[in-house]
């Protein structure tokens, strides 16, 4: 079993696809929460093997894409402090703030450098004592574990110059916000599949209920999406709101224990921490408590903390909350596309409108909205 | 599955926003413009172009093909440049010269030109050691033996500590048409064949694992290769069975990719490329990097590996006769032109959903989450 082509099999996705035809031809509107599914969705084509019907939803749990402008702004500035070495993951690089990005600011002499693992830069930080090494922290519950432990080795070993600029978020709060928030019309939930390894399935609970909706948490092959959304419309018809556990090769009901204890040593929830396109979310942030203080880099550097409002042609906030589909936004393709974004949908590669514009520009979507609409 | 594209509504305003002419409106130079996708075109056509715009350059191949007439007749001559800053410069497969040799044979040969002559250019850094400059010309030795070339003209300049990454080396290149063979990105004509020589992806995966930032353990090596006696091979069996011209185009799709070279022939010729996923070969070693460092083979460097695209009535007799060659023998045809959507490469997914493979914006990075 090498898990990957088992689930790329393009047989089984047709038998599964019939499937989901085969059990209603009601219009639905499928949320799938997470980035990496809305990666898939398009990379694969998935869209194109869905019935008319089924209409995905691409929703905000792209870490990248959430971080408003003043926060980029924030790292740009740490950045570009004399004596940093400034590491981040790839995807945050490309990301623009209001007035460049960390890529550019590299190319004017900021010290940025890529790394795969907070790990990374510790190392960094051990091979280089007369800098300032910091951490750009992005990511769900799915990244803030590596982040937790990389602060908790920082303790141990002592080392003096390794901060952590923090902006790992939760998904269940951004989840509830969406959740009541008036002008969404969703039937159910493709929920995410890696932060559900670390905080289990329980947390999703509340959505089925208390707002009677189902959840089906997944994996990120194809085929892990096409029989998710086989089991979310299932429970639709069958008129049920339960969490279902597709990805149970790696998610379990309690998630990684472990992973969530360093997680409580380490981090506390922030009052607030504001979201690009869904505004301000009461403890939805994680910061380093007091305890780790010493490794939190919005205390040793001073930064800006400006709220910008995002370029007014920029519709980020609407997509990310499902209302606006990427093609609706008006500077789509013209004034934004992955080479000059405008905002960072179009530059996460898990951005909804980056996934649109590189892969899906082909496909019927507008004419298949347009027929399931039409009724026909 | 229908094989028909079928464009969605603002695929109209899309593309029109992407043929306008490529403006560099940047002020700095990023790595991005050295990724080999979108912004490496912004900055050659949008400024290098402009600046030392000629006939020959316009056309934006590989190589510039001219012809010079001497004492005996006419002689179609191909000129080529590339230089070579790779790091690390010792890798599996292979080092900075063994690509300096092949690179350029390569990019010679992909206009169908017998590969003649290599300039070699070395910049090297203060501290670089002899033991190492050694074991590089030794590559470089073996490499323009085994292609038939001599290095007949050099430099050497020394850099002081600091300035300059261990070693760059640039070679130019010289080599003679002998066919009436006219190859160019722009020919490829609808129902044309898309051949691919070999598995892709191995070149750069190499490079990404030999780094040494992530601790894998593999036995990828970079597929460095000289592809000209491949190529006079495919050239001879067009000729054999119906005419040279029936191969329209060839290239080796090194930085950015088989997808930015599809990407290249489809712009240039005005055709869709469309291509099947489950015909393209990836090695199961770099497939399984690739999906952990996040990163799409398609868009992955090959440095031993070309694309050609050929008439329809000979696609299967070449793909044959590139099997009988040690460096096509898993040599395929992956997909085929079509008239539109024009300027697009289209993938048929594995999985019977299709997509766009896209030129990237800049460099390829790997995914968080």
């Amino acid at each position: 079993m090498k898990y990957i082509d088992e689930y790329r099999q393009g047989d089984i996705a047709a038998r599964l696809a019939e499937q989901i035809a085969a059990l209603t031809d009601r219009p639905l509107k499928l949320m799938e929460i997470c980035g990496g599914h809305t990666h898939s969705i398009f990379k694969y084509g998935i869209e194109d093997l869905l019935p008319a019907n089924i209409e995905m939803i691409h929703g905000p749990g792209c870490p990248v894409c959430v971080i408003p402008l003043g926060r980029v702004d924030d790292s740009m500035s740490i950045a570009q402090t004399p004596g940093v070495i400034f590491t981040t993951f790839g995807d945050a690089m490309r990301v623009p703030g209001s007035r460049t990005s960390l890529l550019g600011a590299k190319a004017a002499g900021a010290d940025v450098r890529m790394v795969y693992s907070p790990l990374d830069a510790l190392k960094l930080a051990k091979k280089y004592p007369d800098k300032d090494v910091v951490f750009f922290a992005l990511g769900f519950e799915t990244t803030a574990p590596s982040t937790a432990l990389t602060v908790l080795q920082a303790a141990k070993d002592n080392i003096p110059n390794f901060t952590v600029f923090c902006n790992h978020i939760m998904i269940v709060p951004a989840l509830k916000a969406l959740l009541d928030s008036p002008d969404l019309q969703l039937d159910g939930f493709v929920g995410p599949g890696h932060v559900s390894t670390v905080i289990g399935t329980r947390p999703y609970d509340f959505v089925a209920q208390e707002y009677r909706k189902p959840v089906v948490v997944a994996g990120f092959e194809p085929l892990d999406v096409l029989q998710s959304v086989y089991l979310l419309v299932r429970q639709i018809v069958e008129g049920r709101a339960e969490v279902e556990n597709q990805y149970a090769r790696v998610v379990s009901r309690d998630g990684n224990r472990k992973a969530l204890e360093a997680l409580f040593e380490v981090f506390e929830p922030r009052d607030y921490f504001e979201w690009r396109g869904l505004g301000s979310i009461a403890h939805s942030g994680m910061k380093l408590n007091a305890k780790y203080a010493r490794f939190d880099a919005e205390l040793k550097f001073s930064v800006p903390g400006l709220r910008i409002a995002d370029p007014k042609a920029c519709q980020c906030g609407e997509i990310l909350k499902g209302v606006k589909k990427p093609w609706e936004c008006k500077v789509f393709g013209t004034a934004c596309t992955p080479e000059t974004p405008i905002g960072s949908c179009m530059v996460s590669s898990e951005g909804a409108c980056a996934a649109y514009y590189n892969f899906g520009r082909l496909s019927k979507v507008a004419e298949r909205t347009a027929r399931a609409t039409s009724g026909a | 599955m229908a094989t028909a594209f079928t464009p969605s509504p603002l695929f109209e305003r899309v593309e029109r926003a992407r043929r306008r002419k490529h403006k560099l409106r940047d002020e700095f130079i990023t790595l991005a413009h050295g990724s080999g996708g979108k912004a490496m075109h912004e900055l050659v056509e949008g400024l290098f172009l402009e600046y030392l715009r000629n006939p020959m350059l316009e056309l934006l191949e590989d190589q510039a093909v001219f012809e010079v007439v001497g004492g005996s007749g006419p002689a179609r001559l191909a000129f080529s440049t590339d230089s070579y800053v790779v790091t690390p410069i010792f890798f599996p497969g292979g080092d900075i010269g063994k690509l300096a040799v092949h690179g350029t044979v390569n990019d010679i040969a992909m206009s169908g030109a017998r590969p003649l002559y290599l300039s070699a250019g070395f910049i090297l850094e203060e501290g670089f050691p002899i033991s190492d400059l050694k074991r590089i010309l030794t590559s470089m030795r073996e490499a323009a033996a085994e292609a038939g070339v001599a290095v007949v003209t050099g430099d050497t300049k020394v850099v002081e500590k600091g300035t300059a990454d261990k070693i760059f080396i640039n070679t130019s290149g010289i080599g003679l048409i002998e066919t009436p063979v006219k190859l160019s990105a722009a020919n490829a004509q609808p129902g044309d064949k898309v051949i691919l020589s070999g598995t892709i992806g191995d070149h750069g995966t190499t490079i990404m694992i030999a780094r040494g930032e992530l601790e894998l353990e593999t036995e990828i090596e970079s597929d460095s290769a000289p592809l000209h006696s491949l190529v006079s091979e495919m050239l001879a069996e067009a000729a054999r069975s119906a005419d040279v011209a029936a191969i329209r185009c060839l290239r080796d799709p090194t930085r950015g990719g088989v997808a930015t070279t599809l990407n290249e022939i489809a712009l240039s010729s005005e055709v869709c490329i469309q291509i099947l996923e489950q015909s393209i070969p990836v090695r199961e070693e770099v497939h399984g990097a690739c999906e952990i460092l996040g990163l799409d083979p398609l868009y992955v460097a090959n440095e031993g590996k070309l694309l050609a695209i050929v008439a329809p009535e000979i696609a299967t007799q070449i793909v044959a006769r590139m099997r009988q060659h040690q460096y096509g023998t898993d040599a395929c045809i992956i997909g085929e032109v079509k008239s539109d959507p024009a300027g697009i490469v289209a993938m048929v997914t594995g999985f019977g959903g299709s997509r766009i493979v896209d030129m990237l914006a800049g460099e390829q990075l790997p995914r968080i989450c």
